[in-house]
């Protein structure tokens, strides 16, 4: 069956245009060349789970803008007062700070590990994995802040009943994306620490062999739920 | 295999081997199997169970039209509770499932030349979490106050407050619960699907020479993990209305006299968020069964279909432009008019790639050695009903002509037709068409042609009148229609005669279950390619086929799948593993 391998001694004419285009899409075996399975499925999923940001994204401006209630300022809901001033912001800028690092500790990591330096990847893993926790206590006590000052989904003391509404369910679906974002680098950062991917142990569950490469669909993900964190800020927080 | 010219030569492989899991146990094997076939099995029949609860719901309901007042047990509150859980079920549970998980997971991997799906295990998944929404979902029946009654689209206000069975009960938490997991094991598979297709295909199978059959899952499937989201997102939001009493649906309202806790939320945006999910699903639903269709037609008829490319870009065009429709369900909602005219363009505009679909099918035919063979015949049905549906499509896309027949029997009717009988019809056809695959034994022809010829006449006697009524006026989501000007003497005797009817055909489906049951045993042996056709799945060694499908080597694949009839070739069909130097092919360059 070896001999199908030829070489093509007749390269095949490429077609111009969009036509060109298609058969490139289209072309043998493999859309997306030197892209494997699983970081395929990763892109694919983000897609998937941009759509579920966007809408709640988007259900959450229809309910900003159709109010006819006063929306809570932000600037005022989310401020601290420390030293006996209000500064507005400040707890989510250095939620948003520790985020947006542990992306830098992540493409780290996914650097460390196509150098097979296991220690490296595995400590800068669980790095990430302590800066999104990090993220994710804060924004605990930013829902205990609220909480005790009276915010509820139902309605708080200031304006428009959704500002609550939107705020814990933005914020929690995103932090539960943390949450397990943490678990899984924790799991992988366990697997590179063993060496699962260099013996290529199979995986309990799955009873697939790892690569190195899923260090980097593990910062797929990573990146992913850090760059929706930047619009929940930026539309959330920032509007 | 012997020599292969040069001008054979296909591109070596770029993937290595696929590792597959090898079950130990009975378990591991049946139960919690990693083999899409053997998932594409669990799936078809939990959708088949599911499916026969809607199919008893729609008789209990015809009950009730058709004989007001002489049941007693059907109350009104029993009556939407049937016809929300009917529809949800039709359109989510057994067409999405049967056609995504059910014929995606048992051809994809076949017919792409593939092992298995790319992530066995994630595909296992998909499955107990679809059976978990299943279960939670019938769970709403011995709930207290049984299941929603909010009508299949949900929509609120009234899906959530005390007049609507299940609105301050269990059932619309249920079943927002059931579609959470439902979306979530969906995903699972899906993601399963569409890197199957883009990435995990055999040597010399370009996107271009898939079965149409595999570009339809794939596309609905691509369509489905963008759509899916927005119900998602309306379910979330939805059960926090509910549940926690926000107010993100749920305007101010007043309640028996009381003034509820809700305040400021917007109902319009549930149906924009519902619809954006729902035109697409009718897609997902129909995409599928375009495929499939083509692949029958071709196979059935000795052709090849006409104009691949085409259909192919057709196929993509309809889902892309699927999801610019969405608001051609709610042109009574009070949105803006100008609304109403966009979206109508964009709805007649979907009309052309589909009518360049139907037309192909026809040529398809046209002039070819056509056998009348049970997955033919439910072909040929799907076309003349599809068309009907579609016609009946473009009445109700115009905002002049929709206005009137809004929320009349004219709409059940085209629904019906359009999404409920014509893709079933497909799924039968690809049921007598693959099944031999599945077993390795034919279904029972005589009982097969009994069930065709009733199910297919008894469709059109039970939705072809309801256009009638509907033109009448007569309203649809009524519990009784009998003190109404518009409902006549005749419209009365119609609707028993819709009834009767209704019973009829869905005895005909008991005889398809037993045939289905009985044939496993006593069907006709099949062999490995019953109706000489040339897509991989029928050239496997084993039929049925073993686990990892194709024995030591996979197929390379030489040519399109619709090398048929060939002047020059010694057989009337030539499979894509044949090379092309033992024998030419039509494949358009």
């Amino acid at each position: 069956m070896a001999e199908t391998t030829l070489t093509h001694s007749s390269p095949m004419a490429r077609p111009d245009g969009w036509r060109g285009i298609a058969t490139d899409w289209a072309s043998d075996q493999r859309a997306f060349k030197n892209v494997s399975w699983g970081k395929a499925m990763m892109w694919i999923f983000l897609l998937s789970d941009t759509f579920i940001f966007g809408c709640f994204l988007l259900s959450y401006m229809t309910a900003r803008m159709s109010t006819r209630v006063p929306w809570p300022n932000p600037s005022e809901v989310f401020a601290l007062r420390i030293g006996g001033s209000e500064i507005p912001l400040i707890l989510i800028a250095i939620m948003t700070f520790v985020l947006i690092s542990s992306s830098g500790t992540m493409a780290m990591a996914v650097n460390f590990g196509y150098r097979r330096d296991r220690r490296k990847t595995a400590i800068l893993m669980l790095l990430t994995a302590a800066l999104g926790a990090t993220f994710v206590g804060m924004q605990a006590f930013e829902w205990t802040k609220l909480i005790t000052e009276g915010v509820r989904p139902w309605g708080n003391p200031w304006g428009a009943a959704q500002f609550g509404s939107c705020f814990f369910m933005i914020t929690g679906f995103h932090g539960t994306h943390v949450t397990i974002g943490v678990i899984f680098l924790i799991i992988v950062a366990r697997k590179v620490w063993r060496g699962d991917f260099d013996t290529g142990r199979p995986g309990f569950f799955t009873s697939r062999r790892g690569r190195y490469e899923n260090v980097e669909i593990m910062g797929l993900y990573w990146h992913f739920v850090d760059l929706v964190w930047v619009f929940i800020f930026a539309f959330f927080y920032l509007w | 295999m012997v020599d292969v010219t040069p001008a054979d030569a296909v591109p070596p492989a770029e993937v290595g081997e696929m590792e597959l899991y090898h079950p130990h146990s009975w378990w591991t094997k049946y139960v919690f199997s990693q083999d899409a076939k053997v998932i594409a099995v669990q799936y078809s029949i939990t959708a088949t169970a599911i499916g026969l609860v809607a199919l008893v719901l729609s008789w209990l309901m015809r009950l009730q039209l058709g004989f007001p007042g002489t049941f007693d047990f059907i109350t009104p509150e029993a009556y939407y509770q049937f016809i929300t859980m009917h529809g949800m079920i039709m359109v989510i549970y057994l067409l999405t499932a049967l056609f995504l998980g059910g014929f995606g997971n048992y051809l994809i991997p076949l017919m792409v030349g593939a092992r298995d799906m790319v992530f066995p295990y994630v595909n296992m998944l998909s499955y107990w979490i679809y059976l978990l929404a299943v279960l939670v979902l019938v769970s709403g029946f011995f709930a207290p106050g049984g299941p929603t009654g909010a009508g299949w689209t949900l929509y609120p206000p009234q899906a959530i407050m005390s007049g609507t069975p299940g609105g301050q009960d269990w059932g619309i938490i249920l079943m927002l619960s059931s579609l959470i997991l439902f979306i979530i094991g969906f995903t699972m598979g899906g993601l399963n699907y569409v890197v199957t297709v883009l990435q995990g295909r055999t040597r010399g199978m370009t996107l271009m020479r898939l079965p149409l059959t595999v570009w339809g899952i794939f596309t609905a499937t691509v369509m489905a993990l963008l759509a899916f989201p927005a119900l998602f997102v309306a379910c979330v939001m939805m059960l926090l209305d509910r549940v926690l009493g926000t107010s993100f649906f749920m305007p101010a309202i007043v309640e028996m006299g009381e003034q509820l806790q809700h305040n400021g939320g917007s109902p319009i945006l549930f149906q924009h968020l519902f619809w954006f999910f729902g035109h697409p699903e009718v897609y997902i639903v129909a995409l599928p069964a375009f495929g499939i269709v083509s692949d029958l037609i071709s196979t059935h008829a000795r052709k090849n279909i006409f104009g691949y490319r085409m259909m192919v870009w057709a196929i993509i065009a309809i889902g892309a432009l699927s999801f610019v429709v969405w608001a051609h369900h709610m042109y009574v909602s009070g949105m803006h008019p100008y609304f109403g005219f966009f979206f109508a363009t964009t709805t007649l505009i979907i009309a052309i790639p589909t009518a360049i679909k139907v037309y192909n099918w026809v040529l398809t035919l046209w002039r070819g050695d056509i056998h009348l063979t049970i997955p033919m015949l439910f072909a040929l049905a799907f076309i003349v009903t599809f068309v009907n549906g579609g016609l009946t499509g473009l009445f109700l896309g115009n905002v002049v002509v929709d206005v009137p027949l809004s929320d009349t029997m004219f709409v059940v009717a085209h629904f019906h037709m359009v999404m409920g009988v014509a893709p079933i019809l497909v799924i039968f056809g690809a049921i007598y068409h693959w099944y031999p695959k599945v077993t390795g034994r034919m279904l029972n022809e005589a009982l097969g042609r009994f069930h065709f010829w009733v199910t297919f006449l008894g469709a059109y006697l039970i939705f072809f009148p309801m256009h009638y009524l509907g033109l009448m006026g007569i309203p649809r989501r009524y519990a009784e229609l009998t003190d109404m000007n518009v409902m006549t003497e005749s419209a009365h005797h119609l609707n028993s005669f819709i009834s009767i009817m209704a019973f009829v055909v869905g005895f005909a489906q008991m005889v398809f279950l037993f045939n289905l049951i009985w044939s496993i045993r006593h069907g006709r042996e099949a062999g490995g390619n019953p109706w000489r056709a040339t897509t991989l799945e029928w050239q496997t060694p084993e039929t049925p086929p073993a686990h990892g499908n194709f024995g030591k080597e996979l197929p390379i694949v030489y040519r399109w799948a619709y090398d048929y009839s060939v002047p020059g070739a010694k057989e009337d069909f030539i499979p894509q593993n044949v090379p092309g130097s033992f024998a030419p092919s039509r494949e358009p360059a």
